[in-house]
């Protein structure tokens, strides 16, 4: 799915208190390295292509460097090193999730981008306990979709590198 | 600062000026008025404890007696009627007589308002039925009032004609007992054509308006919008000479720079208007807590943008309080400890490199590091074994946590603990930082390190490892290229790059080194050396390639990045890229070239013992195993000879160099440096004179806290310290300088360095002085006032030498050179150094006490007679001053 699709989603928003209220269903997915993994559609500012990204040297390796979005400073974080998984081939250029956190605006660097899935009265499961310590620290919970599981992303933890 | 002061007082004065007239004379026609009685009061009130504040005595004194009659009035023990209101209008015309001519020069106007303020204290004490039965004397007394005597008017002293035309009371004439005051007023102006009738210094008041700060923001960030999308067009042109756009553009790049320049000064303020409240802060604290406390504010007058400005003021405060309430102490304790009564808080705010440096220093007992290690093991924050083997520079870092509070006893002051983790917290959110220096029994030093705006800059953008950063232009110094010719200059001190720039030895560290990006630049291309400034250290950077200077619109570092001590801000460039902007100290920091957190100056101003701060040290062994050490700073090259290029001329060693012969010399004690070849020789300079001192082999630079643990007898050495956890000797320069060049010396046979205390109200020439003399080995104490100059020599300061500037406020040279005079120091040589000429001037100088008499400035002469003086008083002088 493009970026627009997900613009015109929040345009509706904006316009029906109700369809508002179905927001709390609705989650944007992406994939990184074959995962599904999703974040709460409020949560997301935008979704980008590929784009120039102006490295940060000494910064911490889940720093992918800095994008210039119309005038705005976003800081693109490497989702797979921060979820601690091997980087993409290089000719493999990363789709961008832009998210707002405290002011900031912030890039989640990811393998694609999909649909945004409305999880309807699916209920939201805590994640397994035999997931890894450092992925439960991310992770708000999990969706038995019909087919398969969908990882829903605590946006606040991922921004969060101490 | 006074100006700032000033200008708002005077503003402020004429806006209530301009409604009081209309006021009193309402009062007049309607004397039951309480409300309107009231909001006179207000303003006169307002205007007097103004006068009070800021040293306007005569003004203060009008103010204070129509106050008085007000009061009265307002209190309903007086009536309001002509006889009585006809005086406050008189003292209303003489405040707005006396606000003229403060504007006009800024200075209060010298007038005899003697007559005036007993009438007004007569009335306000009751004799008003006196007054009321003689009438007629009335307007008599109010006319030879405000028209005194010609010769008691200063010729400083004009009333714009204009003002007085439309000052409103001329045309209602309240009364006309009034009527002679106002003729005098205009006669005065005929006789003083100064007065400007084209209103070309109209008055604060009609110059200035308020606006919204909101509305001054908005400006602002429109404005960055406008400097990308101008540098966006600039780029589209650029190379394109033809291009039918170049000439618009070029005046649009023009008129936006101009725009902008406009628009940021109108967001600047001196930092003095964040102070102003300190004053009453630190007075009414020294009452409560019984101490005497004196606050010197210095550089005032420095502007920093209204963000970075309001940001601070509560931290600033907050430091002050700290100061006068923990740090200075009782004037029992002070006594007891040796120390003048009155204690010294001192704020200090001055530029550096895109940054401003706020310095908040006491002269109190210090920071008892023990006190704060033992609490901090009471509240759980570190173990005892961490505080046994903590530093004192990191246990002085505990302060900044949270819950930590060193006062014995809490006090409604400072409260308990709720300081610095708070100040600190708030520094950083602004891109600041906080450091503190302590020393026990005398004083604390806080630095504060902000940036002057977080708006735009000017810098430049070069390339280093294949990536484009921009340097702040306020922190270079300047560029240098090296052709392949030049490369050589570039010498490696064990794995360190040092370059010989002019007379000293400039660290250099390459750009992509620092970043940790892969070297891209090639061994034969030109090196491109930015030079760059850190407190009063520079270094060379190296980078790739240096291109345009560029304005920045300098957005803030996020959150993920702000770990990463290398960046002051991040920015857009005209083609949209966005780059990194360096912090110049953060990269010095991190590779460790130079100190950067306490200046060489402080410590120079502090003395030999100060120990905060690290040193750039060179290492060398003077034999074979045994190690010893130079300050990297006192070094002017470092040189190889052939064994064959060093002659012997009677018992000395020389080499031909650079067209002279420079004398060599062996390490004292350690005769066997000529061994090697070629000889590795360490050179000194002082003024004019070099040395070679031979030594066995050169071995690294390391940055070092300085601390000589025991002094030295043997000759040639200052002492010994441990470096590199080993006990090293460390050299005397001018020892050897000495030795080599005994006869430059001879009118200095005392290796002690000279101490000369420098006293100028004028920052430039404090600099300037101190400079001078620093290059020549003296070691400068430099105060802005001749106040603080007594209390430095009355605290026990011993100095061979005090030069001072003549006109200062508070307290002039003449007064200042009695004083010294009076307080027996009868040897200490004065020299006076002015900008006053003539010959009445330099006999009333001897006359005062001064030795010599000198205009400013001509640094050889100044230089020649310091050096005169200083020998001359030797060696009477030391007892003298102690």
């Amino acid at each position: 799915m493009s970026g627009t699709a997900i613009l015109e989603q929040s345009g509706q928003a904006s316009r029906s208190i109700s369809s508002q209220l179905d927001y709390e269903n609705q989650y944007v997915s992406f994939t990184v390295n074959g995962q599904l993994l999703g974040i709460p559609v409020n949560a997301v500012q935008e979704v980008l292509n590929p784009q120039a990204i102006a490295p940060v040297p000494k910064a911490r390796p889940e720093i992918a460097g800095l994008l210039n979005l119309r005038g705005q400073i976003v800081t693109a974080v490497n989702l797979r090193r921060r979820l601690g998984l091997p980087d993409r081939p290089t000719d493999q250029p990363s789709m961008n999730v832009v998210v707002r956190h405290h002011g900031e605006s912030f890039s989640l660097l990811v393998d694609e981008v999909g649909d945004v899935i409305n999880v309807g009265s699916e209920s939201l499961h805590p994640a397994p306990q035999t997931l890894d310590a450092h992925w439960k620290s991310v992770t708000v919970g999990v969706f038995r979709l019909e087919r398969r599981l969908f990882v829903i992303l605590n946006v606040a933890a991922l921004l969060s590198l101490k | 600062m006074e100006d700032e002061i000033l200008k708002e007082f005077l503003a402020e004065s004429w806006e209530n000026l301009g409604r009081l007239d209309s006021e009193i004379v309402g009062l007049e026609k309607n004397p039951g008025d309480k409300e309107l009685l009231a909001s006179i009061f207000r303003t006169i009130h307002t205007i007097k404890g103004t006068c009070g504040f800021i040293g306007l005595t005569g003004l203060g004194a009008v103010a204070h007696s129509a106050e008085n009659v007000l009061g009265k009035m307002r209190d309903g023990a007086l009536a309001a009627s002509q006889v009585t209101i006809s005086p406050v209008l008189e003292a209303v015309d003489e405040i707005k007589f006396l606000l003229h001519g403060l504007e006009a020069s800024g200075k209060e106007p010298a007038r005899d308002n003697s007559d005036l303020i007993r009438r007004l204290d007569v009335i306000a004490t009751g004799i008003e039925a006196a007054l009321a039965d003689a009438p007629v004397t009335a307007p008599l007394a109010t006319a030879s009032s405000v028209a005194p005597p010609a010769h008691s008017v200063p010729a400083t002293v004009s009333v714009p004609a204009a003002a007085v035309a439309a000052e409103p009371v001329t045309a209602p004439g309240p009364a006309k007992s009034n009527g002679p005051a106002l003729s005098a007023n205009a006669e005065l102006t005929g006789e003083h054509p100064t007065a400007d009738g084209d209103g070309a210094s109209r008055s604060v008041a009609d110059l200035t308006i308020r606006v919204n700060v909101d509305v001054v923001d908005r400006l602002m960030n429109m404005v960055g919008e406008l400097v990308l999308t101008r540098n966006q067009l600039l780029q589209m042109v650029r190379g394109e000479d033809e291009s039918k756009y170049a000439a618009p553009i070029t005046h649009l790049n023009r008129v936006t720079t101009d725009l902008q320049e406009a628009v940021m000064k109108t967001r600047m303020q001196p930092i003095g208007n964040a102070w102003s409240k300190l004053p009453r802060v630190v007075r009414d604290l020294a009452k409560t807590l019984s101490k005497q406390i004196d606050l010197m504010m210095t550089g005032a007058e420095t502007e920093l943008d209204r963000t970075v400005l309001d940001a601070i003021k509560d931290p600033l405060t907050h430091m002050v309080r700290n100061s006068a309430d923990h740090g200075i102490e009782t004037p029992a304790v002070r006594r007891a400890a040796g120390k003048p009564e009155m204690g010294t808080v001192r704020l200090n705010a001055f530029h550096e490199g895109g940054h401003v440096i706020i310095c908040i220093e006491d002269d109190g007992a210090g920071i008892n590091v023990d006190r704060v290690k033992q609490k901090a093991v009471q509240n759980g924050l570190i173990t005892e074994a961490d505080a046994a083997r903590m530093t004192e520079k990191e246990a002085l870092s505990l302060i900044f946590h949270a819950g930590l509070s060193t006062a014995e006893q809490v006090t409604s002051v400072s409260g308990r603990g709720v300081g610095m983790d708070v100040v600190r917290t708030q520094i950083e959110r602004i891109g600041g930082t906080v450091e503190l220096a302590s020393r026990r029994g005398s004083g604390t030093t806080v630095r504060i390190k902000i940036p002057l705006t977080l708006a735009i800059v000017s810098a430049l953008v070069v390339e280093g490892g294949g990536l484009p950063f921009a340097i702040p232009q306020l922190g270079i110094v300047e560029l240098v290229r090296l052709g392949a010719e030049d490369r050589h200059r570039i010498e490696k001190i064990h794995d360190k790059a040092v370059f010989r720039l002019r007379n000293r030895l400039l660290p250099l560290v390459g750009l992509d080194d620092v970043l940790g990006l892969e070297r891209k630049r090639a061994e034969t291309d030109d090196v491109n050396i930015v030079v760059v400034q850190v407190g009063d250290d520079q270094f060379g950077l190296i980078v790739d390639e240096v291109f345009d200077t560029e304005e920045i619109v300098v957005k803030p570092v996020g959150q993920l990045l702000k770990s990463v001590p290398l960046y002051q801000g991040i920015t857009i460039l005209g083609d949209g890229r966005v780059i990194m902007i360096l912090d110049v100290a953060g990269v010095a920091a991190s590779f460790g070239g130079i100190g950067g957190q306490t200046s060489e100056r402080d410590v120079a101003h502090e003395g030999e013992d100060d120990q905060s701060g690290t040193t750039s040290l060179l290492l060398f062994e003077s034999q074979p195993g045994t190690m010893m050490a130079v300050p990297l700073s006192l070094v002017a090259r470092l040189e190889e000879f052939p064994r064959s290029a060093i002659e012997q001329t009677g018992d000395r060693l020389v080499v031909q160099y650079r067209g002279n012969l420079l004398p060599l010399l062996p390490i004292e004690g350690d005769y066997r440096g000529t061994e090697v070849d070629p000889q590795p020789v360490v050179v000194f300079s002082e003024g004019a004179h070099s040395m070679g001192l031979m030594v066995s082999s050169i071995q690294d630079i390391l940055e070092e806290r300085l601390v000589i643990r025991m002094q030295s007898r043997r000759a040639g050495v200052l002492g010994t310290a441990i470096i590199d956890a080993r006990a090293t000797d460390l050299i005397d320069t001018h020892y050897y300088v000495m030795q080599a060049n005994p006869e430059w010396f001879t009118k200095k046979p005392d290796l002690k360095p000279k101490r000369v205390l420098v006293v100028d109200d004028s920052i430039f020439f404090r600099q300037l002085v101190t400079t001078a003399l620093e290059n020549e080995g003296y070691r400068v104490r430099a105060v802005d006032g001749a106040k603080q100059a007594l209390r430095c020599l009355d605290g026990g300061d011993a100095f061979d030498c005090v030069v001072s500037d003549i006109e200062m406020p508070e307290m002039s040279g003449w007064e200042f050179a009695k004083a010294v005079r009076e307080r027996g120091w009868a040897e200490l040589p004065l020299l006076a150094l002015t900008s006053l000429a003539g010959a009445n001037q330099e006999s009333k100088a001897m006359r005062a006490g001064f030795n010599r008499f000198q205009q400013k400035f001509n640094v050889d002469r100044f230089l020649a007679a310091v050096d005169d003086m200083i020998s001359e008083s030797q060696p009477g002088q030391q007892e003298a001053s102690a």
